[in-house]
């Protein structure tokens, strides 16, 4: 499997009033061709910024410090914004968690997706529609000819993502980000969209970079998890191992949370503390306040990503 | 535990302010004027209030920097006689005690009525219409009205003591909507917040849940438009002393400083009402400055921009 | 079936909060000028109403855990807000230990509001922002205790915000210098200042990340053994409510489709509805295998006639259509509105 995209040792600051503070610290994750990857993490992790800084929309006072995202084969981070209208929106589309965010509340959804589609391609308004019918069949929307002509408002939360990824798939992109894409939602839509885009991703061999806190929405789906915490990547490894056999002794917190896991005993795990702010992030293990395991080494060296006994990479001293 | 100049230090506020040319300028002119206003008893060169000082001969004495201007009257002196620079910080003084006086009881009646209007819905039709009657009228046909009762109630000469309460009432009457309709839009945002509920929950009565817990959460944007409404009531009382419904010219404000001199600009003493009426402008546009400041600072959307 | 009468008060004695027959609807029609509608060439006036409870009986024991569960807009919080008397039924009733406390005055209430306490969702705007959290902690306590030393008033606050998980110190702090985690704490300690028994949460966890979740969990099930606290929790996070829950009510569009023991429950689901939502919550690891439901929500300003699950039903029948089901009692206590489950056509 090729790599269909590369962020290499990439790192996002914001310049903050008094002090400048990196969101993204140093991480290098890859995406193959074809391949569903989850990238879970509690909120103020970095998700979303890491997401956001590959198709080079960090809002402003963030902006990307060093670090390469090769997309394709051609290193992205440094595209001006007409060069990247080529990909964004394009070749890499995005989906996030609010579909308001990506719809016109006042256009009918029809002026809306084909205007995405005549932005990236010279066809006929008629080829146009077509396009557009034959991707609202794709996500299930019933009478999808009817549906061209309604606003955005007269359809509920699931079909209105349901259409965010119909306008996603119109230009046939590469790579999906999906920002927590059914956060909003309840778990009977939740299912749909996500068997929706496991579908999807499966026909047409898109990859998709499945954005979530949920460990067991992105266990359902993808093929390989990276955790995230405090701005880095933590653990990385195929889902199956991640999911049965963590390293990390936060990915092991974070399961071990889970009601699933409390076993016979009415309390559950829990990890002491909370994910310091970027601003208090400890030198060391970002993690090390909250640890178990922690020894001294781990209040003193930032512990690297490296592939360990078990086949995952983890970061931590304290794994084999 | 910080202290409380510790936390003020520390303060977003003191930082965005102190970093903000526009803000401490005007704010430091402000201070200035508001200041030298109120101190007007001990730094005016001259009692304009007392009419044993005044000599009728100092009449239209230009300012001092210009031919004819003398050394005792730095700002020249106004029809009667009175030194310019005295009678201006004592209109000051008059024209800032004014617009603060009515926005306090424009503020004190809006912020009940909204309170009451946003929190208990079967008021709110009531005094929401209200207060659109209330709008419809122009401060000005207000003024007029009320002005015209009381003069003929109380008699001219009367009329001078009671000029700047009635004129505090007049302008604190006409403008009380803005209140209420600021106030009761936060409120209507604030009641369905779950702290409200919460207070709820444990039975607090509702004079004290809107008292204790609605109303500092409303006090942002009644700071904003309390700037505004400011200048706004001192622009008022200047027109009304203009049209001659405002201050008398035994008590003069800026207003009634402007228009007694107008008569005097053609005859070539143009200090008399030009003088004022910078002062007018400069008090005006520094509050003016400082409200569009404090309103873009409370609404951090627009300052990122 | 025994038919559920709203004037009765409950007879099982262990019964602290009892739920019958509630009905809250919501006019949402505005003035009378929006209402006028034109029809059938005449000018009418028409009542727009939310009909967001529609009839649910609850009894809730004391000391236990009944969860509500069900997707978004059913009715969760309304249910939970009405229970606290935030918003007046339209019928049925709430009894507190076999009194009426529904129809009551504030004045008649307020003995009551030191019984049942409410924690709410979103803990950035469950606090006053203006005020200290100590301050949040003492108002409560004053309100119901005026007569209270300040001596005792201090060590009071100081005790309930040591059993959540607060240091003490931080009384003057406000609420923006807390996580939310922390603030969901300080939320729990404001209903625990006044010594409840019942304590509604609707939604507690929902706005924490994962790993503080099971913090919020573990503080919840340790205050509930220390004080003997019994639990109206309102999640949708079904995992969750497996977990913590002796009994879970399944709620869809106002109506109360099934009430059982969480092990009966998550173990063999007999609504239609309720097999649905289990089968779509992610498990880790697992295969999607979820039942497709068909449709979307509809409104619960024209609900469907019927169950009102019809529309969406894999097992619906004509008397579907037709008939509302009623809850009616199965060998092992569970309850279900359904007349597929009743007439058995609708597997288990
Ligand atoms: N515009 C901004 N200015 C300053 N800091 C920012 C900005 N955007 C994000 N951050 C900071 O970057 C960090 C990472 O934020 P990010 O939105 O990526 O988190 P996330 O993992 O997506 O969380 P969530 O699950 O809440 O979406 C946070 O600490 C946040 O405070
Ligand atoms: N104050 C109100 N005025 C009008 N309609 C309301 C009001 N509160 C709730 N509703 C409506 O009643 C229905 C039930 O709402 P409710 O908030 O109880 O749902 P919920 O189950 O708590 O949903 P969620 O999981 O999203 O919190 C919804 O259709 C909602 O729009
Ligand atoms: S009553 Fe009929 S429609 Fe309703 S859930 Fe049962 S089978 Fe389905
Ligand atoms: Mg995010
Ligand atoms: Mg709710």
């Amino acid at each position: 499997m090729g790599k269909l995209l590369s962020i290499e040792h990439l790192n996002v600051d914001f310049a903050m009033r008094t002090e400048t503070l990196r969101a993204v610290d140093n991480v290098s994750l890859a995406v193959h061709r074809g391949e569903r990857l989850g990238l879970v993490g509690e909120s103020g992790a970095g998700k979303s910024v890491l997401g956001f800084s590959i198709i080079n929309l960090i809002s402003k006072p963030g902006y990307i410090d060093s670090g390469r995202v090769v997309f394709q084969g051609q290193d992205i981070s440094t595209y001006n914004d007409e060069q990247m209208r080529t990909i964004r929106g394009n070749r890499i589309s995005m989906i996030f968690q609010d579909p308001m965010m990506t719809l016109n509340p006042v256009l009918t959804i029809g002026a809306q997706m084909k205007e995405t589609l005549l932005a990236h391609a010279s066809i006929s308004d008629a080829e146009a529609t077509a396009i557009c019918l034959e991707k609202l069949r794709k996500v299930y929307i019933s009478s999808p000819g009817k549906r061209l002509t309604q606003f955005p408002h007269e359809f509920s939360g699931g079909m209105r993502q349901r259409i965010v990824i119909a306008i996603s798939l119109l230009t046939n992109p590469a790579l999906i980000i999906a920002d927590e894409p059914t956060t909003a939602l309840d778990v009977t839509i939740q299912a749909e969209i996500m068997d929706l885009l496991l579908e999807l991703c499966e026909s047409d061999r898109m990859g998709l970079l499945l954005i979530t806190h949920d460990l067991a929405v992105v266990s359902q789906v993808t093929q390989r998890i990276a955790v995230m915490y405090a701005g880095t990547i933590v653990e990385l490894g195929p889902t199956g191992d991640i999911i049965n056999r963590p390293q990390h002794p936060y990915t092991r917190g974070l399961l071990g949370a889970l009601p699933q896991k409390a076993g016979d005993s009415r309390r559950l795990n829990q990890i002491p503390g909370v994910m310091p702010g970027l601003a208090k992030i400890p030198p060391g293990c970002p993690f090390n306040d909250r640890c178990n395991m922690a020894g001294d080494i781990c209040h003193e060296k930032r512990p690297p990503l490296i592939v360990k006994q078990s086949g995952n990479q983890v970061a931590c001293h304290m794994v084999d | 535990m910080r202290t409380r100049w510790q936390r003020i230090k520390d303060s977003a506020f003191l930082y965005h302010f102190l970093r903000d040319p526009v803000a401490y300028v005007s704010f430091a002119i402000l201070m200035v004027l508001t200041i030298s206003a109120f101190a007007a008893p001990l730094i005016a060169p001259h009692n304009p209030y007392d009419p044993t000082t005044i000599d009728i001969m100092d009449a239209e004495l230009p300012p001092a920097w210009t031919d004819e201007g003398s050394r005792t009257f730095v700002l020249g002196t106004d029809e009667m006689g009175r030194d310019m620079l005295s009678t201006m910080l004592y209109g000051m003084r008059i024209s800032i005690i004014i617009g603060l006086g009515a926005v306090f009881l424009q503020a004190f009646l809006g912020i009940v009525i909204g309170l009451l209007s946003g929190y208990i819905r079967r008021l709110d039709n009531i005094l929401m219409r209200i207060a659109d009657v209330q709008l419809s009228f122009s401060t000005y046909m207000i003024a007029i009205f009320i002005g015209a009762i009381f003069q003929t109630a109380f008699g001219v000469a009367n009329y001078e003591k009671i000029a700047a309460p009635l004129l505090i009432l007049i302008i604190g009457l006409a403008e009380w909507p803005q209140y209420a309709r600021t106030v009761r839009a936060s409120v209507l945002a604030e009641r369905k917040k779950e702290y409200v509920e919460a207070a709820r929950v444990i039975g607090l009565s509702k004079l004290r849940i809107m008292g204790r817990h609605i109303l500092p959460n409303t006090l942002s944007p009644v700071l904003v438009i309390s700037t505004v409404q400011v200048a706004n009531a001192i622009m008022s009382e200047a027109a009304l002393s203009f049209l001659g419904l405002g201050m008398p010219l035994t008590k003069p404000s800026l207003g009634s400083l402007i228009t007694a001199g107008f008569e005097y600009i053609f005859s070539g003493s143009w200090w008399i009402t030009i003088l004022p009426g910078i002062l007018l402008v400069l008090l005006i546009l520094v509050i003016n400055l400082l409200g569009d400041w404090v309103r873009d600072y409370l609404n951090p959307k627009l300052y990122k921009g | 079936m025994t038919a559920i009468n709203a004037n009765t008060s409950p007879d099982g004695s262990d019964v602290l909060v009892s739920i019958r027959d509630l009905v809250k609807h919501f006019d949402i029609s505005g003035s009378w000028i929006e209402q006028l509608k034109l029809q059938d060439g005449r000018l009418q006036r028409k009542k727009t109403v939310v009909q967001a409870v529609n009839g649910i009986s609850i009894d809730i024991r004391e000391g236990e855990t009944v969860s509500v569960v069900g997707e978004s807009g059913c009715g969760k919080s309304t249910l939970a807000r009405t229970v606290m008397g935030l918003y007046p039924p339209e019928s049925g009733a709430v009894f507190y230990r076999e009194k009426r406390i529904d129809h009551l005055s504030e004045a008649q209430l307020k003995p009551y509001r030191t019984r049942m306490q409410m924690v709410f969702q979103d803990p950035y705007a469950s606090l006053n922002p203006r005020m200290v959290v100590g301050e949040t902690l003492r108002e409560p306590i004053r309100f119901h205790q005026p007569a209270i030393g300040s001596r005792e008033l201090k060590t009071k606050v100081a005790t309930v915000m040591e059993q959540v998980g607060i240091d003490p110190d931080w009384q003057n702090r406000y609420p923006h210098e807390f996580s939310g985690g922390q603030r969901q704490r300080i939320s729990i300690a404001r209903a625990l200042a006044v010594d409840p028994k019942f304590i509604v949460a609707d939604e507690p966890i929902a706005a924490l990340d994962v790993s503080i979740q099971a913090q919020i969990l573990n503080l919840m099930m340790d205050l509930q053994e220390q004080r003997n606290l019994t639990y109206l929790f309102i999640s949708h996070d079904l995992s969750v409510v497996e977990h913590i829950s002796d009994r879970v009510a399944v709620m869809y569009l106002g109506a109360l489709c099934e009430l059982a023991s969480a092990e009966n429950l998550f173990a063999s689901p007999r609504h239609p509805y309720t097999q649905a939502l289990l089968s779509a919550i992610p498990r880790l690891g697992r295969p999607f295998s979820h039942k497709k439901l068909s449709g979307d929500i509809p409104s619960p300003i024209r609900l469907p006639s019927g169950c009102v699950f019809h529309t969406r039903c894999p097992y619906v029948r004509e008397r579907c259509r037709q008939e509302v089901p009623t809850l009616i009692s199965l060998p092992d206590n569970s309850r279900v509105a359904c007349h597929g489950v009743e007439e058995k056509w609708v597997p288990n």
